[in-house]
């Protein structure tokens, strides 16, 4: 009995600080995808240059970890603002197609970029003392980090349910995502929205690009691609637009992913596609997504 | 007319006069120069051009020339069509390099159609010198370091049972059955084996290593490819605080690698490794090379065993390009001379086996120490003259 609960107390917190990442990251790409129907395959990027900027700024300058994690978001926030107006603004119209070709262009733009700036070899960052070692929960002993990870993501989430049920911009978002052509005729400008969506959607990506480092081991030039399947796995199963759902399916894809490779290393990796295959064969629109208009 | 017939004079003096002339020899180096193991190709590439420049004397008029190709991943492909643009295109002399194990397992066939010699300069997967008469290794194999370290867990460490974790592709499998033979053979019990994704990409190994954890074994053998992946796996055993519960880390050279040890910290102190070559060697012949390598790539750049692999590679060729005399190289003659060589390496003294072609060297047992906020590698062991275990025993593909 003992260990039974000792192994579930495992994958419980692994499963859960993994999907909080995942949740962080994929967010602000499923509300692109929802409000503005636009496909931004360079999402991870976005997640990628957060990460980068974290560790450029603890290891050489010395700034706290977590002060870091602040201004990576901020800035990639703003970095977002700029991208969207000088070049995401151009392609929203086009197809679909269009949509594709150019964010994933923008990918291995990123990947080289990053790759000629920085080198081919991971990152890694030596974490604050206090995120450091164990912590005993009485049942077993869980890495402080993942309890930090599983607090500061539930931390953001609650934020950010109350931002979209709560304040007049969620409501905002909510009404684009559910009818933009309506919203619209009600005078919401979709538009603006948008940007302030994008640069939100940028900042939580590199929050977690930044969290992420010690998580994924270690920060690769190939992260915006190695990790792009999963993010767009958890906005599909989730139901595009939806922010609970996308939580939601964080949750169930995250502790299955950690459960699969626990149990059975061999294959337990390939767990989170076929719980993606059954999820998406019963729900073709996702958990919470709503059917097609 | 007359042109003619001063030209075939002169195509018929160059003939007759071939071998005095000097030549330039062409060696096709085949190592990856991108994506995430673009460190490890950096590091055989630095080792063998050291080399090059180093003993470039010795060769007298004659001179080499190494034609660098990418083989990108650690997969075959990309590999094979390389070695194939090499021999059928470049006309190279002699094949070489060569990262990681698949790499010279899709290389291997055209080495023994295009009568190549092929000196292969890491990768570790014992029966690949199996796949071609014309293959020699000057690195290492899997199973020198895996079975000595399983040996050494078991005796030394005082191991009663060990899980070994490994990269699911040959040589890790390869590393994983060495150490279970070595260990099991001296009294200890492997509990559990555990796959931990392809080559490709470093996982997350957090899944793998908190069931390790969770399983409470006195050793924990981890195989990983040398690099990211090295960083990655040691970094994950510091993350999960394995060390508190009393699990000891081991495994062969790669856990912890001279490129990526300062990264993952001092707590990796105390993990002992089972390896042919790490730079806090101490012997005449690894002064000088780390004396020398400093000189060539700045103070900063860090010589590891990978490194090592490119410059004895380049001895070897060096070898058969001397016996060659200016002239051509075949492959029947340069196996003639590397069979039996012997070469005073920064690792020790190492021979070709003149039967399996393969490396006998010294392999050193390290325990990692923390010096003064370095760490550095404490040799407490020298195991001499190790042969490849796999092919001794006639174990699996090494018994064919």
């Amino acid at each position: 009995m003992d260990q039974v609960l000792d192994i579930a107390t495992t994958i419980l917190v692994f499963g859960v600080a993994y999907a909080m990442l995942l949740f962080i990251i994929s967010v602000g790409l499923s509300i692109t995808m929802g409000l503005m129907g636009f496909v931004n395959l360079a999402h991870g990027a976005f997640a990628m240059v957060g990460g980068y900027v974290t560790v450029k700024l603890v290891t050489p300058l010395g700034i706290p970890y977590l002060l870091a994690l602040v201004i990576a978001f901020m800035a990639v926030a703003a970095f977002g603002v700029v991208m969207e107006r000088l070049l995401y603004r151009w392609v929203f119209d086009r197809p679909e197609l269009d949509h594709v070709l150019f964010t994933i262009g923008l990918v291995f733009i990123s990947v080289f970029a990053v790759t000629g700036i920085w080198g081919p070899d991971p990152q890694n960052i030596q974490l604050p003392k206090i995120l450091q070692g164990d912590l005993n929960l009485g049942v077993k002993s869980i890495p402080v980090y993942r309890a930090f990870m599983i607090i500061a993501g539930g931390a953001i989430v609650l934020t950010l349910f109350y931002g979209l049920e709560r304040t007049r911009i969620g409501a905002q978002v909510r009404a684009a995502v559910d009818n933009r052509r309506m919203a619209e005729s009600c005078g919401i400008p979709t538009g603006r929205l948008f940007t302030v969506i994008f640069a939100l959607g940028s900042g939580m990506a590199a929050l977690g690009g930044g969290l992420g480092i010690q998580i994924l081991g270690g920060l690769k030039p190939v992260f915006a691609f190695e990790y792009l399947v999963i993010f767009l796995i958890v906005v599909a199963v989730g139901g595009l637009g939806n922010v609970r759902g996308t939580f939601y399916a964080a949750l169930v894809l995250g502790i299955i992913d950690f459960a699969g490779k626990y149990f059975l290393p061999e294959g337990g990796g390939f767990f989170i596609y076929g719980v993606t295959f059954i999820i998406l064969l019963w729900r073709p629109q996702g958990l919470f997504g709503k059917a097609q208009r | 007319m007359q042109k003619v017939s001063t030209s075939l004079i002169l195509a018929g003096t160059v003939a007759l006069a071939g071998a005095a002339e000097a030549r330039e020899y062409r060696v096709g180096f085949i190592a990856p120069k991108s994506g995430g193991a673009a460190q490890l190709g950096e590091a055989l590439e630095r080792g063998a051009r050291l080399y090059i420049k180093l003993h470039q004397k010795d060769l007298g008029e004659h001179t080499v020339k190494l034609i660098v190709r990418d083989s990108k991943r650690p997969g075959g492909p990309f590999a094979k069509a390389a070695a194939q643009e090499l021999i059928a295109r470049e006309k190279v002399d002699i094949l070489g390099g060569v990262v990681f194990s698949p790499n010279a397992m899709s290389i291997a066939p055209l080495a023994t159609a295009g009568k190549v010699p092929f000196v292969v300069m890491n990768a570790g997967t014992s029966w690949i010198t199996k796949l071609s008469p014309n293959i020699v290794r000057v690195s290492f194999t899997m199973w020198q370091a895996g079975f000595i370290m399983g040996e050494h867990a078991a005796r030394a460490l005082g191991c009663k049972t060990a899980i070994s974790g490994y990269t699911n592709y040959p040589p890790g499998k390869d590393s994983a059955a060495a150490f279970k033979r070595g260990f099991e053979g001296s009294g200890g019990k492997v509990i559990d084996s555990i796959p931990m994704g392809g080559p490709r990409n470093a996982p997350d190994f957090t899944p793998f290593f908190q069931r390790v954890k969770d399983k409470r074994p006195n050793c924990f053998f981890v195989f990983v490819p040398g690099g990211n992946h090295a960083a990655a796996a040691s970094k994950t055993y510091v993350a999960l605080n394995m060390k508190a519960a009393n699990i000891k880390f081991i495994g062969p050279g790669d856990l912890t690698h001279d490129l990526q040890l300062q990264s993952i910290g001092p707590a990796i102190a105390g993990t002992t490794i089972a390896v042919h070559y790490h730079a806090d060697l101490r012997n005449n012949a690894n002064d000088a090379y780390k004396k020398a390598f400093a000189v060539e790539y700045g103070a900063k750049a860090v010589p590891d065993f990978v490194s090592i692999g490119g410059y004895d590679g380049m001895a070897a060729v060096f070898a058969v390009i001397k016996a060659a005399k200016g002239g051509n190289i075949t492959a029947e003659g340069a196996l003639k001379t590397l069979k039996g060589w012997t070469h005073d390496s920064p690792r020790g003294k190492i021979m070709i086996d003149p039967t399996t072609r393969d490396i006998v060297q010294n392999i050193y047992i390290a325990n990692v120490v923390n010096d003064n906020g370095i760490l550095r590698h404490q040799t407490i062991k020298t195991i001499p003259g190790v042969k490849d275990k796999c092919k001794e025993l006639g174990i699996g593909r090494c018994g064919k």
